[in-house]
């Protein structure tokens, strides 16, 4: 009888260990692996074109890779930033992630269409080998195609200037960008 | 010089809860009557320099001293006064401030409102109310402290607010929420201090019950505004996101729903004592991890404060003190002897049972929900997010398993009561009910629609049950007249909650059964058809705001040859953060809402536009508001103001204090 007054107690003490854990955790980070490594390969069809692509069209780089949808509402509020920024000459690629091709295809033409290439991904295997925790979600893809940084959420000018310039930027900018990182 | 006096002031009240923390305890172990009654007046000390630091703070905002990192990090010189003011709870650290205002203003309602009550009573719920208080003042002096100046660089002008909480919303919104929230803290200090004194009884439900009530009833009304402003003020219309923040607040409403429906039973009843004060434990530990969750960034949500791992430790200590501390208080000391008071299987404890039963499952769904992700990162297996097809799957089918009851419940009797007697009363109602729930969905569309008959019979049923209760008290059809004495502010408080938790269904169906929305791209002058509305762009321009730049759009809305409203949505760019913002266009009634947002201009003269026609989505809001309001009119009742026990006079007798 006097054992069960102790079960709240004891599911209490669960909870507080996984919060002590969660503490040591940044739920944004990538899973380790994947930082480093190359962009997984895959074989999914092109929105617009339907033509079967792999990693290698991913060209060229360095390039963000953004993974969006039209039942992502945060992915509307990003979007005039994505335009802007392919207005700015910096190359990016979509990952139409978990959607309905027709309406993401409805989606570009009515709010414009910033991505170089879209990689279908319908059932979000592609997600899924990436470690897409939801969307939106970007990826900063290195000169020789590997995944050098992830972003979670919407990607706005502040975001890009503090964490993605430096990977576009001129060698010169590149080594001011890390100084004022190390400085911070 | 004022932010000094703010945290000079600060540091006062941390010596004042900390002396309400430790000398009324121990007056109450050693029967020292001068330590216990010093109890309301260290509460009052706690109130009044709490008080100080926060004038000083809104000082600091609204005369934008920019040398007060928080103002600056906050606020801007173009912001209006009011915006100055709310900015101040719009971060973590002023909002702390708020938290620990509000929590030593619920000190001073105790002390003022229980005069009747036993002074050991009062000397210790107000002693753990000052621990808490203490938690709560050293969390903000020593990782949060609002008082930070920022020398000797002094920022010539401020980041501004966040333009999302540029909104009356959010100046009511927070306040209203952590009333609810802290007030929580007022029935779970009740049960600590009748766990400590031994005495979990039926007076013991009754003092706590009106604060649980008013506690109860404002965290509704935090959670109805919360989901108000999101609508309205986010630009896409929807009104709830089982985001973690929000899971957050909504997770101690559940288990107050719960907590307020059991106290009921063990005031009048006496028995669920045990229940009722591990309900009570729960409800306000949910208030504090809520606040752990939004302010250590352990989970990722929209509207997270800005995280801090150090932070989070210190919540977390503070959490594993409260929480284990009081369960392990409700191991030793909880009532282990089975009360001898009985109640068969078809009675009003049985119904009331099947509400906690219900209330507590949601939460621990909610719970799950909400902590998933972190359990698979904490075990490495994988990032994962918990959207709103699992909450929904698993809390609609608990919450209409649920209603069924509430119709029954108010009508039911205490003790023992006949399954036939309950048919007998509701057969007739429930025939009518059934009959509506079939022909009403017809006259919402040309297709039946199963959920909304499902909405409309079980939102109809629970109203049913609420009228035929009124119809039995007024006496109608008896011959005496009508006998409105009946209609006690209990009854009316209840009646009115539970009518308004079947207006949040029937609201909460219809627009998810029945919205429609388009997205376009218009010109001036392109028309466009929606939900029975003609939607006509007449003009488009740009006004200048005092701290914004805004594109407004003009659309004529008519039906057939009658105008129906003229709606300006607004695209607006703030000068000092940059940062664009969609203010939606609504024009509101009881059955619709006619919601537009302006989202890009895509090419010359061409905007993207969001049209949505919402059928009867203000009875979310009504009927929250009708629940918040009819738990605030509860309180009202006579029976909480006749407290006083020969008991407590005998105890203010002997210390001199009568009164």
């Amino acid at each position: 009888m006097r054992v069960k007054r102790f079960i709240p107690l004891a599911g209490f003490a669960l909870l507080a260990l996984l919060l002590f854990k969660g503490l040591s955790i940044d739920p944004t980070a990538l899973p380790a692996a994947r930082l480093g490594q190359p962009f997984p390969d895959f074989s999914q069809p092109e929105l617009l074109t339907e033509e079967v692509i792999g990693a290698s069209a991913l060209q060229p780089r360095p390039a963000l890779v953004n993974v969006w949808a039209t039942w992502c509402y945060s992915c509307r509020v990003e979007h005039p930033y994505l335009l802007a920024l392919a207005a700015q000459g910096v190359p990016i690629y979509g990952l139409n992630y978990k959607d309905e091709s027709e309406k993401a295809r409805q989606w570009l033409s009515e709010l414009g269409d910033p991505y170089r290439l879209n990689i279908t991904d319908r059932d979000g295997t592609v997600g899924l080998d990436l470690g897409v925790y939801g969307a939106p979600e970007t990826y900063v893809l290195g000169p020789d195609g590997v995944i050098l940084h992830r972003h979670v959420g919407v990607l706005d000018e502040a975001v890009f200037e503090r964490d993605i310039r430096r990977f576009f930027a001129a060698p010169g900018r590149v080594a001011q960008a890390s100084a004022q990182e190390g400085g911070e | 010089m004022i932010p000094e006096i703010g945290h000079l002031a600060l540091i006062i009240a941390f010596v004042f809860a900390m002396g309400l923390a430790v000398i009324p305890m121990w007056g109450a172990v050693r029967g020292n009557s001068a330590a216990l009654n010093l109890a309301p007046t260290l509460a009052m000390g706690v109130l009044l320099f709490v008080g100080i630091a926060f004038a000083m703070l809104a000082v600091s905002f609204l005369k934008d001293d920019f040398s007060v990192a928080v103002v600056a990090a906050n606020s801007n010189s173009l912001l209006p006064a009011i915006f100055k003011f709310s900015a101040l709870w719009g971060n973590h650290e002023g909002s702390l401030l708020l938290w620990v205002l509000i929590l030593s203003g619920w000190m001073a309602a105790v002390s003022w409102f229980s005069h009747g009550l036993p002074s050991v009573m009062v000397a210790r719920v107000l002693s753990v109310m000052g621990m808490i208080a203490v938690g709560f003042l050293a969390f903000s002096l020593l990782t949060s402290n609002p008082f930070e100046r920022l020398l000797p660089n002094i920022p010539l002008d401020g980041n501004d607010l966040n333009p999302l909480l540029q909104d009356p919303g959010l100046i009511i919104h927070p306040p209203l929420l952590y009333m609810g929230y802290v007030g929580l803290s007022v029935p779970f200090a009740f049960a600590i201090a009748a766990l400590l004194g031994g005495r979990l009884d039926a007076s013991w439900a009754r003092w706590s019950r009106p604060w649980t009530n008013v506690a109860w009833g404002f965290l509704s009304l935090g959670i109805m505004l919360g989901s108000w402003w999101a609508y309205y003020e986010l630009g896409w219309g929807g009104w709830w996101f089982w985001d973690p923040v929000e899971n957050a607040s909504f997770m101690p409403w559940l288990m107050g729903t719960a907590l307020v429906h059991s106290l009921a039973v063990t005031e009048k009843r006496g028995v669920f004592r045990a229940w009722t004060v591990l309900l009570a434990i729960f409800a306000f530990s949910l208030s504090l991890l809520g606040t752990f969750l939004v302010r250590s960034g352990v989970l990722t949500s929209v509207h997270a404060f800005a995280s801090d791992p150090e932070r989070g430790l210190f919540i977390l200590i503070f959490l594993a003190l409260v929480i284990g501390g009081s369960l392990l208080l409700y191991a030793l000391r909880a009532p282990t002897v089975a009360s001898r008071i009985n109640y068969t299987a078809v009675s009003r404890e049985s119904l009331l049972m099947v509400n906690n039963l219900v209330f507590t499952v949601s939460t621990i769904i909610v719970l799950l929900g909400t902590l998933f992700p972190l359990v698979m990162d904490a075990f490495s297996l994988g990032k994962y997010s918990v959207g709103p097809p699992y909450f929904n799957a698993v809390f609609v089918p608990l919450m209409a398993l649920v209603m069924p009851f509430m119709a029954v419940g108010p009508l039911s009797r205490w003790r023992e009561d006949s399954a036939a007697r309950w048919l007998h009363e509701l057969l007739v109602p429930g025939a009518v009910v059934v009959v509506f729930a079939l022909a009403l969905p017809l006259l919402f569309g040309a297709r039946f629609n199963v959920w909304i008959a499902l909405a409309v019979l079980l939102s109809g049923w629970v109203a049913i049950g609420v009228l035929k209760d009124l119809w039995r008290r007024l006496g109608v059809g008896s011959g005496y007249g009508l006998r409105w004495q009946t209609l006690t502010p209990s009854f009316l408080g209840m009646a009115t909650a539970h009518l308004g938790f079947a207006s949040v269904v029937m609201g909460a169906v219809v627009v998810t059964q029945l919205n429609e929305e388009r997205d376009l791209l218009m010109k001036v002058g392109d028309v466009e058809f929606l939900g029975g509305y003609r939607f006509e762009l007449t003009a488009l321009s740009r006004q200048a705001g005092p701290n914004y730049m805004a594109d407004q759009a003009v659309f004529e809305i008519t039906q057939g040859d009658k105008a129906i409203a003229t709606l300006v949505p607004e695209k607006r760019r703030y000068f000092a953060s940059g940062q664009m913002m969609t203010e939606a266009a609504i024009d509101g009634s009881v059955w619709r809402d006619l919601y537009i947002a302006l989202g890009e201009p895509v090419e010359e003269g061409a905007w993207a536009v969001r049209l949505q026609f919402k059928p009867m989505v203000r009875w979310l809001w009504l009927g929250g508001a009708l629940i918040g309001l009819g738990a605030l009119l509860t309180v009202a009742d006579r029976r909480y103001r006749r407290q006083s026990t020969s008991q407590s006079a005998a105890i203010a007798e002997a210390t001199g204090l009568a009164g």
